[in-house]
């Protein structure tokens, strides 16, 4: 998952026109890269559709609006709805503490964001087993309460939190760090606030890269599939999101329902790769005004 | 403000008399068995008690499903695959008494199924009994013993034939360590090896609950597959119970108690058997008796001594499974 964090902040935007590699060269390399993504990219896509659509459009609407698949879409939104925005805050205090400010410990800080990039989903769903399961260390308080965590929406939102938190952080860290802190300095030295300096100084230089951040977190938190399946408990039309959905259909041999609920996730994937381009294309156009601006003031 | 109150708390008596909510927590080949049985049950509630009764279905691997039970899935009934995954609710956390598996006929069983070899149309490898398993050759699809219930059926099934063939458990223990050289894949759950086999066509005999291999004729089209009854298996016996911890706490008793006997109604037992399952209803059983052929079966308590021994010396790390079964050789 790691390989997903762009690097859009420390991007050059300087393009080398002098090409030197050999005509044949360039060819055989863009034909690799064709052919790569052709077949472990388009092909599948293409495969999912196909088979969504192998029994008519009526079966496949049939198949999103049956109250199980619809219930498994809204718990989707509903995980990704809430791990999100908190994400957000999480990953902009962290950025911001982490590139503002000097303090010991900042390079544990930054590996323990990573944290979940490197462990296993299955394993982070087992923490939450193992705190909050009913043999766990909080599980006999939590009956005692009447608290539901695990096998219930709960453990759900949980279970994705901890899967997508690196996100939103780890887009903003490079960004801010190359901003550095002069800006602020600057806002803070002409007499304004901390807050006003955070919303009117900090916020507006990274919110291509926020945005980009909460478009991948959004995207990871409605795919997760490994740590919701270990607390989910999968219950149909309880606590059964749209990735566990896609199993039991397949497992019940419903192949096109279960490849119509898949396509709702790939066009999930479709939107956010259109998104991010539109955000990319935005945010070079954004910079080139700046720069021709500065330009002509000097 | 007072008749506000009183009025909302009249209302949720009246709500919690007029409906009422059931988790069923079963293994992967019911799915279709519970969908079918859940409506009959409900109607049949509604007309007898006047009250609405929603059941919600779980399914997973049967040994993964017991486990999120003791973790806290709130299961008010389970319908597993063995009675070993249902005594761990009691070893591990004493959701239920240890005498659950005597408090319903026929030990809990409403119904039976036992273990088939499925083939592809036509027998091409000429597949008649488990001996023909361990033929160089044959590729053989079962699930891994560790993690589903059904695999274990199977290899206790083809234990138990060898040991009445050949006359000793060295020579079982021999004749199942060849078999497993034939395996191409583990799957970890009975229906990811109906998957593989049927789905991916990988493998030449599907061993097989005889309600999953009915289903997957009727899934993927008669005449895809055969079904080889071999000369001996043994008698699954799927058992259910009442999680008590968990029906005194939701106050559901009254309807999961009637709920699994209803299985054991007329109607139960022919829902058991439209769905392949062989019914214990002896006049059910007699109308379904040419759909389920007859083969001898052995069982589990009088070939091994019970589930909890079977487990321990064959499938429990260190036991013979481990020690026979070498993935590569």
């Amino acid at each position: 998952m790691a390989g997903n964090v762009s690097t859009l902040g420390r991007r050059t935007t300087r393009i080398n026109h002098a090409v030197t590699e050999p005509l044949w060269v360039q060819l055989s390399l863009i034909t690799v890269a064709l052919v790569f993504l052709a077949l472990f990219l388009v092909v599948p896509l293409v495969a999912v559709f196909k088979e969504a659509f192998s029994k008519g459009a009526e079966v496949y609407f049939a198949s999103l609006v049956e109250p199980d698949a619809w219930h498994a879409i809204k718990l989707t939104l509903l995980a990704a709805a809430i791990s999100v925005p908190l994400n957000v805050i999480f990953g902009v205090s962290a950025a911001w503490a982490i590139t503002k400010f000097r303090f010991r410990g900042k390079q544990a800080l930054i590996t323990l964001i990573d944290l979940p990039f490197a462990v296993s989903p299955v394993v982070a769903g087992l923490i939450y087993v193992l705190l909050f399961g009913a043999q766990g260390w909080l599980g006999p308080w939590l009956a005692d309460n009447d608290l539901k965590i695990i096998f219930a929406v709960p453990g759900i939102v949980l279970a994705t939190i901890f899967v997508t938190f690196p996100f939103v952080a780890r887009e903003l860290i490079p960004l801010m760090e190359e901003q550095g802190t002069s800006y602020e300095e600057a806002s803070l030295t002409l007499g304004a606030s901390g807050w006003q300096t955070f919303w009117r100084v900090t916020i507006p230089s990274i919110k291509w890269g926020l945005l980009y951040g909460i478009i991948l977190c959004n995207a990871r938190a409605m795919g997760e599939f490994g740590a919701v399946s270990v607390v989910s408990g999968h219950i149909r039309g309880q606590t059964n999101t749209l990735p566990l959905h896609i199993e039991i259909l397949y497992n019940e041999y419903q192949f096109a329902a279960s490849f119509a609920a898949a396509s709702i996730l790939a066009g999930l994937a479709l939107v956010t790769l259109v998104v991010k381009s539109l955000l990319e294309w935005q945010h070079t156009r954004d910079r080139e005004k700046a720069a021709r601006a500065a330009a002509q003031q000097s | 403000m007072l008749a506000l109150t009183l009025g909302l708390s009249v209302s949720t008596v009246s709500l919690a008399q007029s409906e009422v909510k059931l988790l069923n927590v079963s293994y992967d080949p019911t799915r279709e068995l519970y969908t079918e049985f859940n409506k009959a049950f409900a109607d049949h509630w509604q007309k007898t008690e006047k009250q609405k009764v929603t059941i919600s279905q779980s399914h997973g691997g049967s040994g993964k499903q017991a486990r999120s039970v003791i973790d806290g899935l709130a299961a008010d009934v389970v319908t597993l695959a063995l009675a070993y995954d249902i005594d761990a609710l009691y070893e591990e956390a004493k959701l239920i008494p240890e005498n659950w598996q005597s408090r319903l006929p026929n030990n809990s069983a409403p119904y039976t199924s036992t273990i088939v070899l499925v083939v592809r149309k036509g027998n091409p490898k000429n597949i008649k009994d488990w001996d023909d398993l361990v033929k160089p050759g044959v590729q053989v699809i079962t699930p891994n013993p560790k993690t589903s219930g059904g695999a274990r059926w199977n290899y206790l099934a083809a234990w138990a034939f060898a040991k009445k063939k050949y006359g000793s458990d060295e020579k079982a223990r021999e004749f199942v360590a060849q078999l497993y050289k034939n395996v191409p894949v583990l799957d970890s759950g009975a229906r990811g090896s109906t998957t593989t086999f049927a789905q991916r066509e990988i493998g030449d005999v599907f061993l097989s609950w005889e309600n999953e291999a009915f289903l997957i004729e009727k899934e993927f089209g008669a005449g895809k597959f055969d079904i080889v009854v071999p000369s001996l298996s043994i008698l699954a016996e799927p058992p259910v119970t009442v999680v008590d911890k968990n029906v005194e706490k939701n106050g559901t008793r009254k309807v999961a108690e009637a709920y699994l006997k209803f299985l054991y109604s007329k109607e139960g037992q022919e829902i058991a058997g439209k769905n392949f399952y062989r019914p214990r209803d002896p006049e059910v059983a007699a109308k379904y008796a040419k759909v389920f052929p007859q083969v001898e079966l052995i069982t589990i308590d009088a070939e091994f001594g019970g589930w909890q021994k079977a487990q321990k010396e064959h499938f429990n790390d260190g036991g013979v499974f481990d020690a026979i079964y070498k993935p590569g050789t």
